[in-house]
């Protein structure tokens, strides 16, 4: 069938959307918005009950009670009275956009990279903007030792993965390296088969990473003297070197201890993912002064080593002094639904401001982009999100995300409402050849 | 305190509970007794574990005796009119895994009754948030996997928890329902070929067995090849439901596999029941005029594959195209291995539905459609002393389940 105009007219557009996110901050919006009266929840500071928030070129400029803000002159102001502001969401465990890691030809793939998968057009990243999340550290499976490389992703509406990579001061990629111990990354050679090889193999390809940095550091900037490139090597010296985080999936008591031994033998930088058993484990974790991503599921169990998990485990590690963020593990928990871990915290025991920081900044710091993300202060990146009451409440609802100054959800677009809320077409990619006239499944609507 | 102790501190109150309360009196600020106006400041009388009086405490007097609790919110116990607790365990290993048997694509003979286990730890968490009575049984994942029974959520033996020993024959069509690879039914078109083969079959024995006189009067003549037909714990299971003693519990997600479903119970006369409907929305109308009720998939079932187009909204949907409907926690593979319902109905009442409709749903329109309304569902005088009570909201995710009751005894106490 040849192309009409009506197929070619997603195509130019989409040409154009390309060409904006590729800049997204250049192109953000140049004249400040100010959004009055809304309850404004900084996380950096007290709830504001009649806040303002003022936005300018991607980056929030001033946030404080009605009172005390001066509106600038030329702003677009946006009546929020009744409506909540909070910062952002950041989910510090996430599959959303299919992120492949390693195959199963050995236990160990530092050198694979979802980086290579992402799929940026999938729904769930479209879903996960519909729940309030603006980044997120999207992992690849527990089905290995290490399945690879990890990414920190803003969730900006883009057409390829780069548009929503994050660049540290230093041009390297924000991203960690996900490791897993108990029984997922189980199986027959060269997969481990127990526990004690499992921490054998982990050892050993850690004490070569050693080597092969001993062996960099005495080259001494000698390109002669450096050993041959080896992938796998180099991604370990990140880790060894403090530059990538190791997030590591954990659900069992003994082997939460395996992973703080682990990071104690090899001083890498480390977060306890799941932790099942942490509420019998918050004492040795606080001393041990590693930071927790955890998730509360509906039930216990799912399989053995989750047996005992417990919606208790966010108020224990509270309580303890442990710094943890939340996570989805979506889909193991639906990400438009997120908030939804907040408030069961908070029945659990959990105190309020500590649930809403462990959305937030907590997760920011764990992913090590706190200066950027997780609160409402001015400098930091204009990502917030607008809801339509408490947060913690089931009846409230993600009215608008916004990232870098960019609105990316709006409940009343109605194809916005259709990912947040489901029914048909809603779990397709967005692809644009199935767009609707206003072309909204795919770029970064300006 | 709680975490594990939890399961611990919820078993000691159900052992010590038969030890008191032969007589309860429940005391709420609002009492919804899901049959009629809410009543503030209300009280509901249990006596010989069934609900005596219930009213306004200023009409209510609480006799000596009787042991009082109380809380902000006082609803029936809840009615889960659709699980597999109890056939699924919480370790998901395969010692614990009783919903499906993989051998034969139709077994409507499998009784829950031989599989359930009354001590599974899954039953005693859904309990701590208010359910009481639970429609349990096979999962889908078969043409037929078996039957499904309903249990009250307390019991030391299945025989005691059973209040409906048999209570559906549970069918699965679509991906559901097709069997492994190079097994039959491996297509839509086969799965219903099967099932009409099956039933046709069950059909004639019936026609046969309504002879009663036959076989005798065939002896007497010495025409001893036509006496009555030899007994079939398959066939006896689907005469069953051709008589309509027993509704068929048909899993189709596809908006064709409801319509399938419709066509069969159609032709065979069967008391059909709907089950999760992922694409209901798609097919109200058809639905509607089935006259058929539906047992709705959960409210935070994943999306994908046969469910992608589900949707938050689908209860609003059935319920503004007044279809009959009720909500439940369905069947998981891996995590949560159970679903709570007060949940679902939560996300469901945050997402077009009233209060009052999300809580129906869970209470007297499950008790409905699973046929137990006579007992349980809602607070009345005559009916089962079941009991939830709520420190506030109970579909708030911060609010807490404070006391449940069962028969007139606390089965459940503390703050989950």
């Amino acid at each position: 069938m040849p192309l009409g105009y009506n197929s070619l007219l997603p195509m130019i557009r989409n040409f154009c959307l390309v060409a904006a996110a590729c800049a997204p901050l250049a192109l953000a919006q140049s004249n400040p918005i100010a959004y009055t009266g809304a309850h404004i929840i900084t996380v950096a500071g007290a709830e504001i009950p009649d806040g303002v928030l003022v936005i300018q070129n991607g980056r929030i400029t001033t946030v404080g009670a009605r009172n005390a803000v001066s509106i600038p002159a030329g702003a677009q102001v946006v009546d929020a009275v009744s409506k909540v502001i909070m910062p952002g969401i950041v989910d510090s465990h996430s599959h959303i956009g299919e992120p492949e890691g390693g195959d199963s030809s050995s236990p160990i793939q530092p050198d694979v990279r979802v980086l290579d998968s992402v799929n940026v057009h999938d729904a769930h990243i479209e879903k996960a903007r519909a729940g309030g999340v603006t980044t997120a550290n999207v992992m690849p499976g527990s089905g290995r030792l290490s399945s690879g490389q990890t990414l920190y992703l803003k969730l900006r509406k883009g057409n390829t993965i780069d548009d929503l990579l994050i660049k540290l001061p230093d041009g390297s990629i924000a991203g960690g390296l996900k490791m897993a111990n108990g029984t997922n990354p189980r199986g027959t050679p060269p997969q481990p088969g127990t526990r004690g090889k499992a921490a054998a193999l982990v050892r050993a390809e850690f004490i070569k990473a050693q080597e092969y940095r001993a062996k960099i550091i005495a080259a001494n900037g000698d390109a002669s003297k450096l050993p041959p490139r080896d992938l796998r090597m180099e991604e370990l010296v990140e880790v060894l070197d403090g530059k990538r985080t190791v997030q590591f999936h954990t659900h069992r008591h003994d082997d939460i201890m395996t992973v703080i031994r682990l990071s104690q033998e090899f001083h890498f930088k480390v977060v306890l993912h799941h932790v099942s058993d942490g509420w019998m484990m918050a004492e040795e974790i606080a001393k041990a002064k590693v930071p927790v991503s955890v998730i509360v599921i509906d039930s216990p169990g799912g399989k053995e080593e989750a047996m005992n998990a417990s919606p208790v485990t966010p108020a224990r590690l509270e309580a303890a002094g442990v710094p943890f963020g939340f996570h989805t593990d979506d889909p193991i928990t639906d990400s438009r639904l997120f908030l939804r871990e907040a408030g069961l915290g908070v029945r659990n025991g959990l105190s309020r401001s500590t649930a809403l920081y462990a959305m937030t900044l907590a997760n920011a710091k764990i992913l090590e982009l706190d200066s950027r993300i997780g609160s409402i202060e001015p400098g930091k990146d204009a990502d917030f999100i607008v809801l339509s009451g408490d947060p913690l409440s089931v009846y409230s609802h993600v009215l608008e995300t916004w990232i870098e100054g960019k609105k990316v959800f709006d409940r009343s677009d109605p194809h916005d409402r259709l990912e947040q809320v489901g029914g048909e077409g809603a779990s397709h990619d967005q692809n644009p050849f199935w767009a609707d006239d206003d072309g909204d499944e795919i770029g970064g609507r300006s | 305190m709680r975490a594990g102790l939890q399961f611990v501190c919820a078993g000691l109150a159900a052992a010590a509970s038969t030890l008191f309360a032969q007589n309860l009196a429940v005391k709420g600020e609002t009492v919804y007794t899901m049959a009629g106006a809410p009543i503030q400041n209300g009280v509901v009388l249990i006596h010989g574990g069934k609900i005596e009086r219930i009213g306004p405490a200023s009409q209510v007097v609480i006799p000596a005796g009787y042991q009082t609790i109380s809380a902000k919110i006082v609803t029936p116990g809840l009615v889960d009119a659709h699980s597999t607790v109890g056939l699924t365990g919480y370790l998901n290993a395969a010692t614990d895994q009783d919903q499906l048997e993989h051998s034969a694509a139709i077994q409507p003979e499998l009784r829950a009754l031989d599989a359930y286990d009354p001590e599974e730890r899954l039953i005693e968490w859904v309990r701590s948030f208010g359910v009481t009575t639970m429609n349990t049984g096979h999962s889908p994942g078969a043409l037929i996997s078996g039957q499904t029974m309903i249990v009250k959520t307390t019991g030391h033996t299945a025989d005691e928890s059973a209040i409906v020993p048999t209570a559906m024959i549970a069918a699965s069509l679509g991906d559901e329902g097709r069997a492994e690879q190079g097994k039959s039914p491996g297509t839509r078109g086969k799965e219903i070929a099967m099932l009409r083969a099956e039933f046709i079959k069950a059909q004639e024995t019936r026609k046969k067995l309504s002879k009663p006189d036959s076989a005798a009067s065939d002896a007497k003549s010495g025409k001893d090849d036509s006496k009555a037909p030899d007994r079939d714990l398959k066939t006896e299971a689907l005469i069953r439901v051709l008589k309509g003693e027993v509704p068929l519990l048909v899993t189709a997600e596809r908006s064709r596999d409801v319509i399938s479903a419709i066509r069969l119970a159609k032709e065979f006369n069967i008391k059909l029941i709907i089950d999760s409907c992922s694409e209901c929305a798609l097919v109200l109308e058809e639905v509607k005029a089935s006259g058929f009720p539906v047992i709705l998939h959960p409210t935070m079932k994943r999306a994908g594959g046969e469910t992608e187009n589900i949707s938050f909204e689908d209860a609003a949907k059935l319920t503004a195209a007044g279809i009959p409907w009720a909500l439940q926690s369905g069947f998981e593979g891996y995590v949560p291995k159970t679903r709570v319902i007060l949940w679902e109905a939560a996300i469901a009442a945050a997402n077009g539905l009233t209060f009052d409709q999300a809580l129906a749903s869970i209470t007297i329109n499950a008790a409905r459609i699973i046929g137990v309304a006579a007992r349980v569902g809602s607070l009345e005088p005559g009916k089962d002393g079941d009991v939830a009570l709520y420190d506030g909201d109970p579909f708030e995710y911060t609010s807490h389940c404070l006391a449940t009751v069962i028969n007139g005894k606390v089965v459940s106490s503390g703050k989950f």
